[in-house]
């Protein structure tokens, strides 16, 4: 039996049978689960796509390469649920593109960094992480204060992902560029935003800075959104007692 | 090749060969080791014994379960039960208790600082720093001088709510940008930093022009939140400006700047986002890092 191995390495065809037998199994297991998303992604209230200004961030986010660092996953474990809140849901990522999830953690994970800390607190900490942490070694970015938000192909990116499935409607790519100014900005009319994504939307001069919609602007946005969207008391009344 | 050929043999170990030759170097046919060949079989024995008991292959409706009926959730379940049931002692008691009741009892104190401490670092420490010593624009929360009050029920409504957090009940403490807004003259600002700068000195000999025009500016803009002789305002969370505890620099610079575009501290609300129990244990974990006040009601004083 040990010898039969021959036959298939001496016969390229049946080779090529059995290798793509092999590759397929493999497959298989890895593409199933994904013609059922419905059931694999929860049903949790309030996800939304992110808006024209988050998405900057986002980009923001990925063009630094925050997620070499920095995980967005809260995984099922007791310690990590301690520390960090409520374990992260797949469909709290629904609307990612590409995932964040990241696997590595020299600074610590930020699936529910949203809300955690202040703008300012973020912004300083950007500008010189160690005047707020002095242990830490995280790159400054201050830079990011100084730079316009690049805003010109905000549409197409909106477009695009719709294209790939993000429930992005016409009236908000219509409105992506006029919806980012106004979420950046504390006093400009908000009303349009907050109709399209929801009242939770928080509009606010994130960096400080009045004069501009800067880059800092949009990370600080995307990152005080992070993991408040889904309303987890609704999902896991179980664990939500249990808090208690 | 053609199975009626004899394999080659090698000369020297007497192996057979594969037939293969490469620039006159031919590979010697020889079996995997025995021991690795077992250790392989096992394995293969293992993940079928490992198919069996969890969950394994995905199906159309689902996946197979397994026996153990394992899942990670239930893990996590079981792993907080055993954290809860480690707590249970006192848990419950501490559930109940009053903020000043727990300060009363020495253990369910020692459970509420711990468990306080633990939160203080993971929440707390960005900001108001590791031993909680503040830093600018954050309060140290080691000395006496508290914005909001130093007493239990307060600093449990600080973290409760947070400052100009955009909670419903969120404590708001909004100073206007007396400069930036055009409130006051340039000139106006450089007096009143002047008076300002020097509130804290008993004695008050430099008693410059600047610092009589500035106390005018004072009186008429500064004293209805910071106190007639900056004693501050804990209902509003207008810092006392007589002592030299500074939030945002107490060096003329700062303090000019400070009038000029006026600081809005935020400090986010912890409602929701902690457990009930969590903001008790880092209330007393706060109370106790020393610079408190007898807890007395409020409207005791």
């Amino acid at each position: 039996m040990l010898d039969k191995h021959k036959k298939l390495e001496k016969n390229s065809m049946l080779l090529l049978l059995f290798t793509v037998i092999a590759v397929s199994i493999g497959g298989l297991v890895e593409v199933i689960p994904l013609f059922r998303m419905d059931v694999t992604i929860e049903k949790v209230e309030g996800m939304r796509p992110y808006t024209p200004l988050e998405l900057m961030g986002q980009n923001i986010y990925i063009r630094e390469n925050c997620s070499s660092c920095h995980s967005q996953q809260i995984r099922p474990l007791r310690d990590e649920v301690e520390r960090y809140g409520h374990y992260s849901l797949a469909a709290e990522s629904m609307y990612d593109r590409p995932f964040l999830w990241g696997s590595k953690r020299t600074g610590p994970d930020l699936a529910r960094v949203g809300g955690k800390f202040s703008d300012e607190w973020h912004v300083a900490h950007l500008k010189n992480p160690r005047e707020l942490v002095p242990e830490s070694i995280m790159p400054s970015y201050a830079f990011l204060a100084n730079r316009g938000v690049d805003l010109r192909k905000i549409r197409s990116h909106l477009k695009s992902l719709r294209t790939v499935g993000v429930p992005y409607t016409d009236e908000m790519i219509e409105q992506a560029y006029n919806d980012a100014m106004a979420q950046g900005r504390a006093d400009g009319d908000a009303s349009g935003l907050r109709a399209r994504y929801g009242d939770k939307v928080i509009t606010r001069d994130f960096d400080g800075q009045r004069e501009m919609l800067s880059e800092m602007d949009a990370l600080v946005a995307y990152l005080q959104v992070l993991g408040t969207m889904a309303d987890l008391r609704h999902y896991n009344p179980d664990i939500a007692e249990m808090k208690e | 090749m053609s199975g009626q050929e004899l394999p080659e043999k090698d000369d020297i170990t007497g192996v057979e060969t594969t037939g293969h030759e490469w620039d006159g170097l031919k590979e010697l046919n020889n079996p995997a080791p025995r021991w690795w060949l077992w250790v392989f079989l096992v394995t293969v024995i293992w993940s079928v014994g490992y198919w069996v008991v969890y969950p394994a292959w995905p199906t159309f409706s689902g996946a197979t379960e397994g026996t153990w009926k394992w899942t990670q959730y239930g893990e996590l379940k079981e792993a907080q039960q055993e954290i809860h049931q480690r707590r249970a002692k006192y848990q419950d008691r501490f559930h109940q208790a009053a903020l000043a009741d727990i300060l009363a009892d020495a253990e369910l104190y020692e459970f509420a600082r711990v468990g306080g401490a633990a939160a203080f670092k993971e929440n707390c420490a960005a900001c108001h720093g590791t031993g909680a010593a503040g830093g600018r624009g954050y309060p140290n929360l080691n000395d006496d001088d508290w914005l909001w009050h130093g007493k239990l029920d307060e600093i449990h409504e600080t973290l409760r709510v947070g400052i100009n957090s955009g909670h419903d009940e969120s404590r708001i403490s909004q100073m206007p940008a007396f400069g930036r807004d055009g409130l006051l003259t340039r000139a106006q600002i450089g007096d009143v930093t002047e008076y300002v700068h020097q509130l804290h000195l008993a004695d008050k000999a430099n008693a410059t022009p600047a610092y009589t025009r500035g106390q005018q500016v004072y009186t008429e803009n500064c004293a209805a939140c910071h106190g007639a002789d900056g004693e501050g305002d804990r209902t509003l969370g207008a810092p006392r400006l007589n002592d030299e505890v500074w939030l945002w620099g107490g060096d003329k610079k700062s303090i000019h700047n400070t009038v000029t575009n006026a600081h809005v501290g935020v400090m986010p609300a912890w409602e929701g986002r902690l457990s009930p129990d969590t903001l008790k244990a880092l209330t007393i974990y706060i109370h106790s890092l020393g610079g408190t006040e007898p807890d007395v009601p409020m409207q005791n004083e």
